[in-house]
């Protein structure tokens, strides 16, 4: 799995790193995301994938690899 | 899993096309019509009012999904075709375009109307609302630098429609009938932006506005319930809205006064009806009290709740729709970002950093526990507080040591 974000789109409601702490953080300053890990191990793929889907500003994509 | 084979999603801004989304993702495999009264794909509206209004980012950006994604989801995609009519004996949305679409189930994720004022209910040049990329494109189209603007509303539309356009170069005037930005972010962070906004230039006028004036077939500003007169080249109202649900009137689903449909605390408005985003009204579960909420993120939420309800069917486990609400605001290069209702509060504690240095987290207390927290440039304490605002948690904290109690 690769995982893209945009942090043009993002709005930083943190929906992102409360389901995948371990993939995901935000800028203090703007709360915009800041991406971890773009190659989450198998274990992570479940949250990573609940993470893409309550984006609000869908500002991430995943690419099966 | 139910078995139902005909979904209808009415209504293709975030919280239909989510619901789609979720819906397949879900494993639903039967037809699913989004049906969209604008022309657009699914696009996102926050920008409407921050990067498309000042020019840096053009109508494109705003698409949600690609055509491709969008394909994957093999939706029967009707755009341009509002929904006039809900026939619950057939279960068939009618639209305007003459089209029928049946449905065993149906997600109405219709939104909301600006409210307008007398003079301008319909389109006048130079009175403007701010709902959809048309509307946002005729806004910026009036933007020049020196222009009149008169911003009519002390909400966050109007908030950061002033902000973008004295951005721009226009002189605007904002007309707010109490302090502007204190029921929805609490009166010290509205005092911080409302003086941000002042110091940038843009002139703060107390007062009710009764109706827009019209002179040679354009909008010239704006009369006062006091019977005066606010001159400007362009008038945005920004006061508030309206569901757009009056296509239900008669369909048996119900609405609340202000027109939101009526939902129950799994966002189901009777057997097959589901609604979500900004019309949709539910018991909220900490206060019992149906409420709507016009915010992006409870469009997404909603959206996956009303869609995994949807599939649970009548027997299934249905989840209760209790969200943690989230906003912000970009003004002025700040990023203001709020979790619950900050507004209301009876006491606001700033727990990181502190509003002189523009960097701050605080916690909004009403009646001893934690309904709110707002902050900016802080979001790391913020998400923090997010967690007590989720708990409802008492303030002070427990786990924190208690100050010496105050005499008076």
């Amino acid at each position: 799995m690769l995982v893209r974000i945009d942090q043009d789109k993002c709005c930083g409601a943190g929906s992102c790193v409360l389901a995948a702490p371990d993939v995901f953080d935000q800028r203090d300053e703007d709360g915009i995301v800041v991406l971890l890990d773009a190659r989450p191990p198998a274990e992570l793929h479940q949250a990573v994938q609940d993470a893409a889907a309550v984006c609000p500003a869908a500002a991430i994509t995943l690419e099966q690899v | 899993m139910t078995a139902v084979r005909e979904v209808a999603v009415v209504g293709a801004g975030a919280a239909g096309l989510h619901a789609a989304e979720a819906l397949r993702r879900a494993g639903y495999d039967g037809r699913l019509t989004l049906i969209g009264a604008e022309d657009e794909l699914p696009y996102d509206r926050p920008p409407l009012s921050k990067q498309l209004l000042d020019g840096q980012w053009q109508p494109g950006q705003l698409t949600l999904r690609t055509p491709e994604a969008l394909a994957e989801l093999r939706l029967d995609l009707r755009l341009g075709a509002a929904a006039e009519r809900l026939d619950r004996a057939t279960r068939t949305v009618h639209l305007a375009d003459g089209g029928r679409v049946r449905c065993e189930a149906v997600v109405l994720a219709t939104g909301v109307r600006p409210r307008r004022l007398p003079g301008a209910e319909t389109p006048l040049p130079g009175a403007h609302v701010l709902r959809t990329l048309a509307d946002a494109l005729a806004l910026r189209a009036e933007l020049r630098p020196g222009v009149r603007l008169l911003v009519v509303g002390g909400g966050l539309l109007g908030a950061e429609a002033a902000a973008t356009a004295v951005g721009l170069g226009a002189e605007v005037t904002w007309l707010v009938s109490a302090a502007p930005l204190a029921a929805v972010l609490g009166a010290d962070t509205a005092a911080l932006l409302t003086g941000l906004h002042r110091d940038h230039g843009v002139r703060i006028r107390r007062g009710a506005a009764a109706a827009v004036v019209e002179r040679g077939g354009r909008a010239v500003g704006v009369r006062l319930a006091d019977g005066s007169e606010l001159a400007a080249d362009a008038v945005l109202t920004a006061i508030g809205s309206r569901p757009a649900t009056e296509w239900l009137a008669g369909s048996g689903v119900p609405l609340e006064a202000d027109g939101g449909v009526a939902c129950d605390a799994h966002c189901a408005a009777g057997p097959g009806v589901w609604a979500a985003g900004d019309a949709a009204a539910w018991p909220d579960p900490r206060t019992g009290r149906r409420r709507r909420l016009e915010q992006r993120t409870n469009a997404t939420e909603q959206a996956l709740c009303a869609a995994r309800n949807l599939l649970a069917g009548p027997d299934g486990a249905r989840q209760v729709y209790d969200p943690v609400p989230y906003l912000w605001s970009d003004q002025y290069g700040l990023r203001v970002q709020a979790f619950g209702s900050p507004g209301g509060a009876d006491r606001f504690e700033v727990v990181d950093g502190s509003l002189a240095e523009h960097r701050f987290a605080a916690a909004c207390v009403r009646e001893g526990r934690v309904t709110g927290a707002v902050g900016i440039a802080a979001a790391r304490a913020l998400r923090a507080l997010r967690a007590r605002v989720a708990a409802h948690d008492p303030w002070p904290p427990a786990d924190r040591p208690q100050p010496a109690a105050a005499l008076s």
